[in-house]
């Protein structure tokens, strides 16, 4: 029996509880696990990023991740679609055991495009492909093999109207991305990210390039989506983790200082250091 | 107050100073290439005329054209173009997209550099000892074809990394978290977006070979040549030849080079005119490569 195997017995015992928190309230009834972490340590070349991280990720939530520049918030969030991959010397300990399967997402023998296949991505700037609205949208399916023509027009316009952008852009498909305004880039973006049916879907600071009104759309969009994917959003604003994310998690010189119910951390901190941070003493 | 003004006026005094000269230095160059340009267009342009493009050399100037040169330029140049284009933009690819970043790769990198650098004689020699002697290529088309491959090779190589590099990450980022493998990225994304600046750099790299003597003297390309190669295209099955490449040439420079060491003043006028008609090849050519770096500018904005 091989680690992968128990990892997914493990599962069957686990897969059905809520999230366990670090101040142990607010486990909701009726959420299952997406994803867990454990022991992770992660290195670039010689520097600790990430320090021992254990976390639990609600199905079908939104966990936000806070803390100061330079924490490792975005370090972190990349494990999870093995974006360090790309590049040298970047080196993971420990384990993100995806559930139901017990896929470990950083184990050594996993296919990182196998997990990129799983789990998409949102990235801070708006990185529309200099090709057609529909072209950007269609890619993960054309990178799948997806040929035919009514299945990918199907898929597009079913992501589209997923991150309201369909009647926007509905009457030019085939115009350059391009030529989208900033916000319609980044909900372009999250159509991308979502025409594959992810299971988690990662925001990374989506909103930090967007001026308000376009923000406060990618929130509406974040708290729409969760009906259908799990979600993992970076953010620096503390109002914005507020308004969208069920859970919360403070990061500090690589460590999670804090993790649990949103509610929980923005009213009734069990550290002092989560206190200072989202009171605004500091970070 | 007076004392601030007059620091300004001396401190103005030499921002004058070097408008001045750089003006200057600007016109020397300017002006030694116009007059070069219209000193060969004063002798040329009255040779130029259809006989001119549609005749062999001859002993007699009056008679003597360029087609042999013309032919053997074209079809070098798609030789060069059809071996140096596959393998730069392929090593290039492999260099920026899928080797690792170690001392071996900086090595490889710095010997490109310098191998861009190597005088074209040297490339002639080493066509002589390989092409020639050593595969029996003969002193065709074929080999010069390589030889000048050969020697723009580098460029494209660097041409093709320059324009890969300016592609911003985030664009291959975007392409990988879609699940893409490195070909697909490369496919899809890499190579269309940075064809722009590739056929630019292919095409300065062109440019630079349509006018190398040297190393085609060196594999024995011929000075006087009164025929053209096999076609290319046959009226028998199978309606293409290949025979060409092994035929003996001539090119514009060495056409030139042929006529201006005659005595004759008659013959250096047609070595004007050629220069000239290589001049607005060259031209031409880099023309294209503006266009085209124009016209991918549009449509991809970073």
């Amino acid at each position: 029996m091989g680690p992968d195997m128990q990892t997914a017995n493990a599962a069957k015992t686990t897969g059905d509880r809520a999230p366990r928190t670090g101040t142990g309230g607010l486990a909701e009834a009726g959420t299952r696990l997406k994803a867990q972490v454990r022991n992770l340590n992660f290195y670039y070349g010689n520097v600790h990023a990430l320090k021992n991280i254990n976390l639990e990720i609600a199905e079908k939530r939104v966990t936000a991740l806070i803390g100061p520049s330079g924490c490792g918030k975005t370090t972190y969030l990349r494990c999870f679609n093995r974006m360090h991959d790309l590049y040298v010397d970047n080196r993971y300990e420990g384990e993100i055991v995806l559930r139901p399967d017990g896929l470990n997402i950083i184990g050594k023998g996993v296919d990182p495009i196998e997990v990129r296949m799983r789990i998409s991505m949102v990235f801070q700037k708006p990185n529309p492909f200099p090709k057609s609205i529909y072209e950007n949208v269609a890619y993960g399916l054309r990178v799948r093999g997806v040929r035919k023509r009514s299945i990918v027009d199907e898929k597009v316009e079913q992501a589209l109207q997923a991150a309201a952008l369909w009647d926007e852009v509905k009457d030019r498909l085939h115009g350059l991305a391009f030529n989208l305004s900033g916000g319609q880039q980044q909900r372009l973006c999250i159509a991308r990210a979502l025409a594959t049916d992810p299971e988690i879907l990662l925001f990374d600071e989506p909103t930090s390039a967007l001026d308000p009104i376009a923000t406060a759309r990618i929130e509406e969009l974040v708290h729409e989506l969760k009906q259908r994917v799990t979600i993992i959003i970076v953010t620096h604003n503390m109002q914005q983790a507020a308004r969208v994310s069920d859970y919360t998690a403070f990061m500090y010189l690589g460590e999670v200082v804090e993790f649990s119910g949103t509610d929980t951390i923005f009213t009734n901190p069990s550290k002092k250091q989560t206190e200072d941070y989202i009171t605004g003493r500091y970070g | 107050m007076e004392d601030i003004r007059s620091l300004i006026a001396r401190r103005k005094f030499f921002d004058g100073v070097f408008a001045v000269v750089g003006l200057l230095s600007l016109l020397v160059g300017l002006i030694t290439l116009l007059a070069l340009i219209l000193d060969l267009a004063v002798d040329g342009v009255p040779r130029l005329s259809w006989q001119f493009f549609t005749s062999f050399p001859s002993r007699f100037a009056e008679q003597a054209g360029i087609l042999s040169a013309w032919v053997g330029t074209t079809l070098v140049m798609i030789v060069t173009a059809a071996t140096a284009v596959p393998l730069g933009v392929a090593a290039g690819v492999y260099l920026e997209e899928y080797a690792a970043k170690n001392w071996m790769t900086a090595l490889i990198e710095i010997n490109i550099a310098n191998l861009a650098a190597v005088p074209s004689i040297v490339y002639g020699l080493m066509a002589l000892g390989l092409f020639v002697y050593q595969f029996n290529l003969g002193q065709s088309i074929l080999t010069a074809g390589l030889t000048l491959a050969l020697l723009i090779l580098p460029m494209v190589i660097i041409a093709t990394r320059e324009a890969i590099r300016s592609i911003p990450g985030a664009i291959r980022e975007a392409s990988f978290a879609l699940g893409a493998t490195k070909w697909q990225t490369v496919r899809d994304h890499v190579l269309p977006y940075s064809t722009g600046g590739i056929l630019t750099g292919v095409i300065i790299a062109l440019s630079r070979a349509i006018g190398e003597t040297a190393p085609l003297i060196t594999i024995g390309a011929l000075t006087f040549i009164a025929f053209l190669p096999h076609a290319p295209v046959t009226t028998e099955a199978p309606y293409v030849s290949f025979q060409w490449l092994m035929d003996p040439f001539t090119v514009m420079p060495i056409q030139m080079f042929n006529w201006v060491s005659r005595p004759q003043e008659a013959f250096h006028l047609n070595a004007a005119a050629a220069g000239l008609v290589l001049l607005v090849m060259t031209l031409i050519m880099n023309g294209l490569a503006i266009y085209i770096r124009f016209r991918f500018r549009k449509r991809i904005k970073w």
